[in-house]
């Protein structure tokens, strides 16, 4: 077995409400929400109309005009964000041979965005079935395929190791830092810069949630419009943005001195092979994950501190991670806090599993659990202490965070620090 | 265990043969399945060839409720998967769930699927986008397609690097494997042979203008004028060697036995191109000399700047003519995500037969240093091969196959 063993020691987000760390966790923490009507496009014509949308400009944060041009705005996120987190993690990555660090980009739907419009262009408007390529910008062919996200990526930090997307759906942020975490451990990387982005808010993404009803039609009230474990939720509200962060072998950062949020200690995914958007209502793969998470960092479920939940606001999803939390943790699940982001800044698709491993590795820093915004009437059906309204310090050692996605994927991930005493 | 994971199934579609007997007897005779687009109207386009696969029926393999909510790209790759396990010899449903999983590569999704619900948003509304968009043509539609087919609920995954994805997928599944599933359908299979995905394509300035079906795809060669695109590709069931002996698996095709993925520095940093490191890792992961390397399936981007970083990392790592190198893939165009595994499962066989495959109508260059397999199939007693991919903006990854037998 190996003892390589793997610490965050950056990060770096892009969030609504906020770009960069500092902002995403006071929105955090004093409760506020960054959902509101949609702004980049007309939405009317659409069922759901609000969205959590960033306030980003890309040159403003650093971005040269050709790389703006070039690239999808997911793309930005994680460059500046990678950036971010490389500064924060203080480490001098011209001191490290090129080849030794990787890039893991998570992505649900890759530069959707920039697609959507493209599609627009090329075919005027719909009209044409042989669509212009006269028209079509020069670097489509990275909006085809969203591995020039990890090549972007790569590009910003100096990356010369394995890199790749990774692209599960809305679990693809926290498998991209679980997969980061283990090149880190297997030995073929000593720096992995491992995170999640998606800039989905684009009329196509609008229309096919619509379809199946999946985006809440709370267009009245889009400031409250996210509302997971309450009783009046109705569906999710769509966001965007990224978390990036370095993940480094513990001993090295110890050896440099470098600030450790938390190690990366569990990691697991498992498929329901039930449905593609359905989800069976006992919660079993969920809970698979999280207790095979748990097993992998060593942790009895009563170590476990706070649940950073998937918490997507649809009926569906808030009973069915419920119950795959009673399963997988027992009598604790009723005294652990629980709480979801996803009040605050949405969801973002792939991106929001690396945001959600952000606001959990800052909640152990902080000793503060962020709250569940919107929470005034409880499904009673979802009987847990979803930590409502108000953020609330309680020390924090260890976290699970978990994500569920389209295709089936369930997948959890455990945060604990490094010098915890285990199972 | 010893670590060692094999390939017990092969489940292939490509444009020069569906099935795995049918595209190896197509590869080792030389058939291509490159022509005239035919799926829509070329002629307005600048590039007009491409490796279509012919008389895929859906109907015939997949539920009639299956067939309308799944790209093309997805048909084929349920089918190919239920190919590999049937080849394999396994039936999903008398393993436990959890030991079972599924690890594809993904390139541009459902894209043909993606189009037509594009089509619908502009041109008449919102409204008349299908409830089915949102699964049907995002990246992971593959692995969670055969999930669910097969009731395999184990680690899975997607990973997109562009051509290259194919071999890290792979090697993804070997890692599950290593930490204790003990079966993971992995590989690729791609198709966007769409006026959109042909756009797409086409913005890459890689893609051949050539109207000849034998002149179109030539690396290596002094006529080089990019690729052409074409769809398929290959899905593999993996497992530990002591689990397939144990099961008494029909055959064992071959070990993943190394593997190497590297990415090239930013353009214009002055530093030397990754390619030849990654061979060397996955040489080096498998623990073999270049000497045990009977074989190269080359990327074979066909542009002189690319072929020639590749012959030369070929060059650096097994001298010059050091190695016999072949493209396959001449017959088939390259398959995005599905090319690799499709070039896997290639080498795979060409180690069971003793057989390299030609690259037809390629003359190479004088100036590649590399001993190219020319239009005849070549007899070799080989027992390993290395599988090289690359992937638009600087992705390579390596991974060599070698025999089991004895």
């Amino acid at each position: 077995m190996s003892s390589r063993r793997v610490v965050i020691t950056g990060i770096g987000v892009i969030a609504p409400g906020g770009v960069g760390t500092k902002d995403f966790w006071s929105l955090l923490t004093e409760g506020r929400t960054a959902t509101r009507r949609i702004s980049f496009f007309d939405p009317s014509p659409f069922r759901s109309q609000v969205a959590a949308e960033a306030d980003f400009d890309a040159e403003l944060h650093g971005l040269t005009p050709q790389e703006v041009r070039r690239t999808d705005r997911a793309a930005q996120f994680a460059v500046v964000t990678a950036r971010e987190a490389a500064a924060d993690s203080g480490l001098e990555f011209t001191g490290v041979d090129p080849h030794r660090v990787g890039v893991t980009v998570g992505s649900a739907v890759g530069a959707t965005t920039g697609l959507d419009w493209e599609y627009r262009t090329v075919s005027d408007g719909g009209r044409l079935d042989l669509v212009d390529h006269t028209y079509a910008v020069p670097h489509l062919y990275d909006y085809f395929v969203p591995s020039s996200f990890a090549a972007e990526t790569a590009w910003a930090v100096g990356a010369e190791g394995p890199a790749t997307v990774v692209s599960t759906g809305c679990t693809s942020g926290l498998d991209a830092v679980g997969h980061g975490a283990e090149l880190v451990r297997e030995g073929t990387v000593d720096v992995m810069v491992a995170g999640a982005t998606d800039a989905p808010i684009s009329p196509i993404t609008v229309a096919c949630f619509d379809a199946i009803k999946a985006t809440t039609p709370r267009n009245d009230d889009p400031e409250h419009a996210s509302r997971p474990f309450d009783g009046t939720r109705n569906g999710f509200v769509l966001g965007e943005g990224c978390a990036v962060f370095v993940l480094e072998e513990l001993e090295s950062a110890r050896r440099r001195g470098a600030r450790i949020y938390a190690e990366v200690a569990g990691y697991a995914s498992r498929c329901n092979a039930y449905h593609m958007t359905g989800l069976r209502p006992d919660g079993r793969e969920m809970a698979e994950a999280v207790r095979v998470a748990l097993d992998e960092a060593r942790l009895n479920p009563e170590a476990i501190d706070y649940v950073n939940a998937h918490g997507s606001g649809t009926k569906q999803n808030d009973r069915h991670e419920t119950a795959a939390f009673k399963r997988s943790l027992g009598e604790h699940a009723y005294r652990v806090p629980v709480s979801s982001i996803k009040s605050m800044v949405g969801h973002s698709l792939g991106a929001i599993g690396s945001i959600e491993i952000a606001a959990s590795a800052l909640a152990m820093e902080h000793g503060v659990v962020p709250p569940t915004a919107n929470l005034h009437t409880p499904d009673p059906e979802c009987d847990l202490d979803y930590v409502p309204l108000t953020a609330r310090e309680h020390r924090t050692d260890a976290v699970v965070s978990v994500g569920s996605g389209f295709g089936g994927f369930q997948s959890a991930m455990v945060l604990a620090r490094p010098e915890r005493s285990t199972a | 265990m010893s670590g060692r994971v094999v390939v017990t199934g092969l489940g292939v579609a490509a444009p020069n043969g569906v099935g795995a007997a049918d595209y190896w007897a197509a590869a080792r005779n030389g058939t291509s399945g490159i022509g005239r687009l035919s799926r829509f109207d070329p002629s307005g386009y600048p590039a007009r060839l491409a490796g279509e696969i012919t008389g895929f029926d859906a109907d015939a393999h997949l539920p009639s409720r299956l067939v309308p909510q799944t790209d093309r790209m997805t048909q084929i790759a349920l089918v190919s998967a239920d190919c590999a396990l049937a080849d394999a010899g396994v039936r999903p449903g008398e393993l436990p769930d959890y030991d079972m999983g599924v690890v594809t590569a993904g390139a541009s999704g459902g894209f043909e699927f993606g189009q037509g619900e594009l089509r619908n948003l502009w041109s008449k509304g919102g409204q008349h986008v299908s409830a089915y968009q949102s699964f049907a043509w995002f990246y992971a539609v593959n692995s969670g397609q055969i999930s669910i087919r097969n009731g395999m609920r184990g680690p899975s995954g997607v990973l997109v690097s562009d051509q290259a994805g194919g071999l890290d997928a792979v090697a993804q599944a070997r890692r599950h494997i290593r930490g204790g599933t003990r079966l993971i359908v992995s590989g690729g299979v791609d198709a966007s042979l769409c006026p959109w995905g042909w756009v797409a394509q086409l913005a890459s300035g890689r893609l051949s203008t050539s109207d000849d079906p034998r002149r179109g795809y030539l690396p290596f060669d002094a006529a080089a004028c990019g690729h052409v695109p074409g769809e398929g590709g290959a899905l593999l069931v993996m497992e530990p060697l002591e689990s397939a002996r144990q099961r008494q698996a029909p055959q064992v095709y071959g070990e993943i036995a190394g593997y190497g993925a590297t990415f090239d520095p930013k353009p214009g940093s002055g530093r030397a191109p990754a390619l030849q490191r990654a061979i060397e890792v996955a040489l080096e992961d498998a623990d073999t000399e270049p000497g045990g390397i009977g074989a190269v399936f080359a990327d074979a981007a066909a542009l002189p700047a690319l072929d020639r970083i590749e012959s030369e990392a070929v060059t650096k790592v097994f001298g010059p003519r050091g190695v016999p190198v072949t493209a396959p893939k001449v017959l088939t165009g390259r398959l995005n995500s599905g090319g690799a595994p499709l070039d896997l499962a290639t080498a795979l066989l060409a180690v069971r037969d003793g057989v390299i495959p030609p690259t037809p109508h390629v003359t190479p260059a004088e100036e590649y240093d590399i001993d190219l397999v020319g239009s005849e199939p070549r007899r070799s007693a080989l027992r390993a091969a290395l599988v090289v991919a690359r992937g638009h903006g600087g992705f390579n990854s390596a991974v060599v196959v070698r025999a089991c037998a004895g």
